[in-house]
């Protein structure tokens, strides 16, 4: 967006709440405040809204078959039309859609039942917050990797269940990735995304929640009371909106569903990957068309909650 | 602590078992990591290495390998792309954490956009752009593409950050007649240099771990350690795997490390969603 200097400069600018003294000000005053913003932020958005913006443009364009390199130039809806009525793009888009909500809420259960855990024990929570969030840091192409050397058919895994006499060949160990059910996808993002979210929920137990469970036990409630009553609606707000960000990256995820996922039916944004790169240049509207529906159903999800969220806000 | 105070032996037993367990199931994927990157030779079905070997770890050093290109590559790219978003993305902190202004929430929305809205679309439809520019297959052209996903991290940081910065030092260097760089490099700079040290480290990890945006701006040409990790996966090359895999948690250690140690509460730990 070009227009990025003048948002805050043709718009009245209220005065910042500073505790700056008058005499400082006119030193400052150099560059009016308006200006000083507007300059500070213009980097900012302009990556964002040239390259990202631009991108998801570009994206969408091609997506009405607007291919103007390979001389293409109508416009049309051909590539959303096709992608309705194909069971190979369905069978993606549910593939998609299961193993990120599968995800989130797992993680989020575990990572609530992990905070509570935490939360109980007196000796050693330095340790266990520690080790809790250890993988917090770590990049998903590792957590894909260490989930082929464990679950796969030759994995540790199988290995353990070789020696406990439970199977009696690598290959007789049912597949853990490249499977129908995409549990190694599954498990690296659990793995993954239960110490982020527990991250909220151990800052939530030590802050805002701890008054309120103080006064329902003096109040008399049991332990089940005050989990059902008290910390779980208070968890809820701060959970529910980083399930929100788990969500979105599970649903566009791209490298490990790579790595650990079936060649068909694969998930959209790996669906996309391999159309665009497709010898066929007449499936890059197809591929494009595939990306943006990601883009847009995230979007729609995102801005649904928050409008439901701050409505449920305003009504308290 | 509230709850524990009616509680027999073996209910805390079996909470200490179930935290065991959990914790068991989230660090025991990491082992057979370590384990592949010393492995000689390890056959299915041993528990355990028949042989120990230094030949992965070799092989990450050897300048034959590809491995090295890789690295350098990467460090590279994650070091510039951590100098450019910091610079950018403090700036854009400051205005968001210092100043009230119209549309605030609008660019808010807009900065976050990129780190919450899955990158396939900008990235399949931005290669087309970056094709026509010559950017394609380069190194300039992935370092401009991972400032997409890290100056939003930055931002966020930083406008933290901000938000609980005293201005009336900066002013009061500036009325005893210090320049704006004087300032900022004197008094600002080091009230803000935690903050911005875990920002620059996060934007490093972020570019880092980057895929896709290598994969398709880089074009196959612009190797970095993620995509040969990939490829050696694939490739069933377990232990040059492991050993990658190892290389390429070191910085995501370090920023633990540091982030204990400068800052904590769950606005910077936010960002680790991403990576």
């Amino acid at each position: 967006m070009s227009t990025s200097p003048s948002l805050a400069e043709d718009q009245s600018v209220r005065e910042p709440e500073s505790r700056t003294p008058a005499r400082a000000r006119r030193w400052n005053g150099a560059l009016r405040e308006p200006v000083r913003i507007a300059l500070l932020l213009s980097p900012a958005l302009l990556v964002v809204v040239v390259l990202y913006g631009g991108g998801v443009a570009l994206a969408f364009s091609q997506s009405l078959g607007y291919l103007p390199f390979i001389g293409q130039r109508e416009v049309s809806l051909g590539a959303y039309q096709r992608l309705i009525g194909d069971q190979a793009f369905q069978a993606s888009l549910w593939l998609t859609l299961r193993l990120a909500i599968t995800s989130t809420v797992v993680s989020a259960v575990l990572a609530i039942a992990g905070g509570m855990l935490i939360r109980g024990t007196r000796r050693g929570q330095r340790l266990s917050t520690f080790l809790f969030q250890f993988n917090l840091p770590m990049p998903h192409l590792v957590g894909a990797a260490a989930m082929l050397l464990l679950l796969s058919q030759s994995g540790l895994v199988s290995r353990l269940a070789f020696s406990l006499g439970i199977v009696d060949s690598a290959s007789a160990f049912p597949a853990l990735n490249n499977d129908r059910l995409g549990v190694a996808i599954m498990a690296e993002y659990i793995w993954k995304e239960v110490p982020f979210i527990g991250v909220v929920v151990l800052a939530a137990l030590r802050g805002e929640v701890q008054p309120y469970e103080e006064a329902a036990q003096v109040l008399g409630a049991t332990a089940w009371q005050r989990f059902r009553y008290v910390i779980l609606p208070l968890l809820m707000p701060g959970v529910l909106s980083t399930c929100i960000i788990v969500f979105a990256f599970t649903f566009g995820s791209f490298e490990v569903p790579y790595l650990l996922g079936q060649p068909f039916p694969a998930v959209l944004p790996v669906l996309a990957y391999r159309q665009y790169t497709d010898v066929d240049l007449a499936s890059r509207a197809e591929a494009m068309a595939i990306s943006f529906v990601v883009a847009l159903l995230v979007s729609v999800m995102v801005l649904v909650y928050l409008r439901l969220s701050s409505k449920q806000r305003r009504e308290r | 602590m509230a709850t524990t105070t009616h509680e027999t032996p073996a209910v805390r037993a079996s909470r200490r078992l179930s935290l065991g367990l959990l914790l068991l199931g989230l660090l025991a994927p990491l082992v057979p990591l370590v384990i592949w990157a010393v492995a000689g030779e390890w056959r299915y079905p041993d528990l355990l290495p028949a042989s120990y070997s230094t030949r992965p770890v070799q092989f990450l050093m050897s300048p034959q390998s590809r491995v090295v290109e890789g690295l350098t590559n990467s460090a590279i790219i994650a070091v510039s792309v951590a100098m450019i978003a910091s610079a950018i993305g403090a700036a854009a902190g400051r205005a968001l954490g210092l100043y009230g202004f119209r549309g605030k929430r609008l660019v808010q929305f807009l900065l976050l956009s990129p780190v919450i809205v899955p990158p396939v679309a900008a990235t399949l439809g931005i290669h087309v752009a970056f094709i026509r520019l010559g950017l394609a297959n380069s190194l300039t052209g992935v370092t401009l593409v991972h400032l997409i996903p890290t100056i939003p991290y930055v931002t966020l940081v930083m406008s933290s950050v901000y938000a609980n910065y005293d201005r009336a030092y900066e002013d009061q260097a500036r009325v005893l007649g210090a320049s704006g760089w004087l300032a900022f490099r004197r008094v600002t700079l080091p009230q803000i240099f935690p903050g911005l040290a875990v920002a620059g480290l996060f934007a490093f990890i972020i570019s880092w771990s980057e895929y896709l945006l290598t994969l398709v701006i880089g074009g196959g040409r612009v190797q970095t350690l993620p995509l040969l990790l990939f490829a050696f996966l694939r490739g069933n090359d377990n232990a040059i795997g492991a050993v990658l895999s190892l290389a390429f948690i070191a910085p995501a250690l370090l920023l633990l490390l540091v982030t204990s140690k400068y800052l904590s509460g769950s606005s910077t730990t936010a960002g680790f969603g991403k990576l």
